[in-house]
């Protein structure tokens, strides 16, 4: 039974990967109409950040989970206004392309730098150690990610569907030109959009770097999964996208003890079901 | 909103085209005694068959696929395997492979419809990564080693395809064939309904057509000739192995064709060339390869989204 408990939480810690990495790519998907296939590079980024300012600036890691997502958002508004913007009106799928690329050439050159081997992140002082639940051990810094991811979630949810500015952005995504001539600045608010999700996948690789350490193609691989995540949960909802990840993770880790040679693939597989019996996603409306 | 392809010139003649297929014909067919290392160029037209097959799905159909690796990989796999193990004659290993990959763009493809645009590219991505993970784990993949060692044969029981030269004009031969095949497919009336699928899909509707069915055909004919280039490389390279199913496959061919001109007959070929080029000789620089690829990626979208020959065809008013 240690062990079941021991990949539930694996699990729940995945999920909280997939569902701020899910929940970036729909607020962006919903302003751009992109699907930003540099998540998964800039996810990398965000823990690259994160050991940078431990080895040249001596800053910790909670100075980390504060500026790394500010510094990888400054660095996606700076990729928004210089390139994605040119692209309004264009076919979505050039986004995608786009993206692509600039996955690519991140990737690229940070293994150039960094090799394809892991560079450790040490656990913060204060959330070392675990803590015996009878049941099982738990590690202070796995439960503090899921507690910690639960809590952005929410409050990203609780920004974009219960405040002010978040009905402006669901506004502005049903209707960006209606939105404009009420006197709303409409692109400056696309430009933040693309900087809070891409925010939001630098705090998740913040977050991982202690525990998958941090390597140039940790989000290569991951932001596939993530894709089949959405094609699933669909982008119609932020719930929606939090709740389909956190599940998501959680089923992966228990095909992890009960079917271990499915791991790879459970997600995969979920995908191929759910659009056999729901096209639109569980959650998504029909585009 | 403009679409991805931009809609070539109407002029109904297709005598530039054949000019142009003639002298690409002659040019390949005396390669080999220009010196050029043949190996190379046999390499480069199976990528080129494997784009201009990728070109039929995006550039006439609308449709992006971001996990035509799958194709190229499985064919690989099946005819490897069928040349190696089972020591079938090499045209009955090829055929065996196009039929797998053909097997498998059904089965795929009645998944991948279901959704368009943005999420069908993400749902093929999703499949071939599915894909990629069964065959690093069945058996007769080999895992990461892969099948090497593959012999040629001898194709019909009497050409020796063990001969560099034998096997060059064979893989010209396949390439130059399904060429013409995919420019009869474009030209046909199938064609022309899948075009006008792509341009609007509502008016297509409306018109009778049953527009899923088109772009599952044009699904599993591209997914089929993306599978004749899979078999083709491992007669060349004699060798199948998981480079050729994993993602990072899905998106050279992509490149390949964004390069050289989304929805153009040549522009597959072209963007195929200059890429087997750059990998083959900056191969020393490692990884900036990688930059390079996506550095022109973002080039092309920003710049020339026609790409080479879309930009050359559009500048002299012609269809290429």
């Amino acid at each position: 039974m240690q062990a079941l408990y021991a990949q539930l939480l694996v699990g729940l810690i995945n999920g909280s990967f997939y569902a701020l990495l899910s929940l970036g790519l729909a607020v962006i998907f919903g302003m751009l109409n992109i699907i930003n296939f540099a998540h998964g590079a800039l996810y990398m980024m965000g823990a690259f950040v994160a050991y940078f300012f431990l080895e040249y600036a001596g800053l910790g890691y909670w100075w980390s989970l504060l500026l790394a997502p500010i510094v990888i958002g400054l660095f996606g508004i700076v990729l928004e206004r210089t390139m994605l913007h040119r692209l309004q009106g264009l076919d979505h799928l050039y986004g995608l392309l786009l993206t692509f690329g600039l996955a690519l050439i991140i990737q690229g050159l940070f293994q150039n730098y960094f090799g394809s081997s892991g560079l450790p992140y040490a656990i913060p002082e204060q959330l070392r150690g675990g803590i015996n639940l009878g049941f099982m051990f738990l590690p202070i810094y796995r439960g503090w990610v899921v507690i910690f991811s639960i809590i952005v979630c929410f409050a990203t949810w609780f920004l974009i569907e219960r405040t002010r500015l978040g009905a402006y952005l669901r506004a502005a995504t049903e209707n960006p030109t209606l939105v404009q001539a009420f006197g709303i600045n409409v692109p400056r608010m696309i430009t933040l959009t693309y900087g809070l999700g891409v925010g939001l996948a630098a705090l998740a690789g913040v977050l991982s770097a202690p525990i998958n350490q941090v390597r140039p193609l940790m989000g290569a691989d991951l932001i596939i999964v993530v894709f089949a995540v959405v094609v699933i949960g669909g982008m119609g909802s932020i719930m929606g996208s939090i709740i389909t990840g956190f599940a998501l993770g959680v089923i992966e880790g228990l095909t992890k003890y009960f079917y271990p040679e499915a791991s790879n693939t459970v997600v995969f597989v979920l995908m191929v079901l759910v659009l056999l019996v729901k096209p639109t996603g569980l959650t998504g409306r029909a585009n | 909103m403009t679409s991805i392809t931009a809609s070539t010139n109407p002029a109904n003649n297709t005598r530039d085209e054949s000019i142009v297929f003639i002298i690409m014909a002659v040019v390949l067919a005396i390669v080999p005694f220009t010196g050029l290392y043949p190996y190379f160029v046999m390499q480069a037209l199976c990528f080129a068959l494997f784009a201009c097959a990728f070109n039929l799905l995006i550039g006439y159909g609308g449709l992006l696929s971001f996990g035509h690796a799958m194709f190229l990989g499985t064919a690989g796999y099946v005819t490897a395997h069928a040349l190696k193990v089972w020591g079938f004659e090499p045209a009955l290993g090829i055929l065996l492979g196009v039929a797998a990959s053909a097997a498998l763009a059904v089965l795929t493809g009645l998944i991948a419809i279901r959704r368009q645009g943005i999420y069908f590219a993400m749902i093929t991505l999703a499949l071939s990564q599915l894909l990629y993970f069964i065959y690093l784990q069945t058996p007769f993949t080999h895992g990461e080693d892969g099948i090497q060692g593959v012999p040629q044969g001898r194709l019909f029981g009497f050409i020796d395809l063990s001969r560099p030269l034998t096997l060059y004009y064979f893989v010209l031969i396949v390439f130059l064939l399904a060429f013409l095949l995919i420019f009869r497919i474009i030209n046909s009336p199938f064609g022309e309904i899948l075009k006008s699928i792509r341009e609007n899909e509502q008016r297509a509707i409306s018109l009778g057509y049953r527009a899923d069915q088109y772009k599952l055909m044009a699904y599993i004919l591209s997914g089929a000739l993306a599978g004749l280039a899979g078999s083709m490389k491992v007669l060349v390279a004699q060798n199948a192995g998981l480079t050729d199913v994993h993602w990072s496959m899905s998106g050279e061919v992509v490149l390949m064709t964004l390069l050289g001109g989304l929805g153009t007959i040549f522009g597959p070929i072209v963007g195929a060339f200059i890429i087997i080029t750059m990998q083959q000789y900056l191969a020393q620089f490692g990884q900036w390869v990688i930059v390079m690829q996506g550095a022109i990626f973002v080039i092309c979208v920003l710049t020339f989204r026609r790409g080479i020959v879309g930009e050359i065809a559009h500048y002299f008013k012609r269809s290429l």
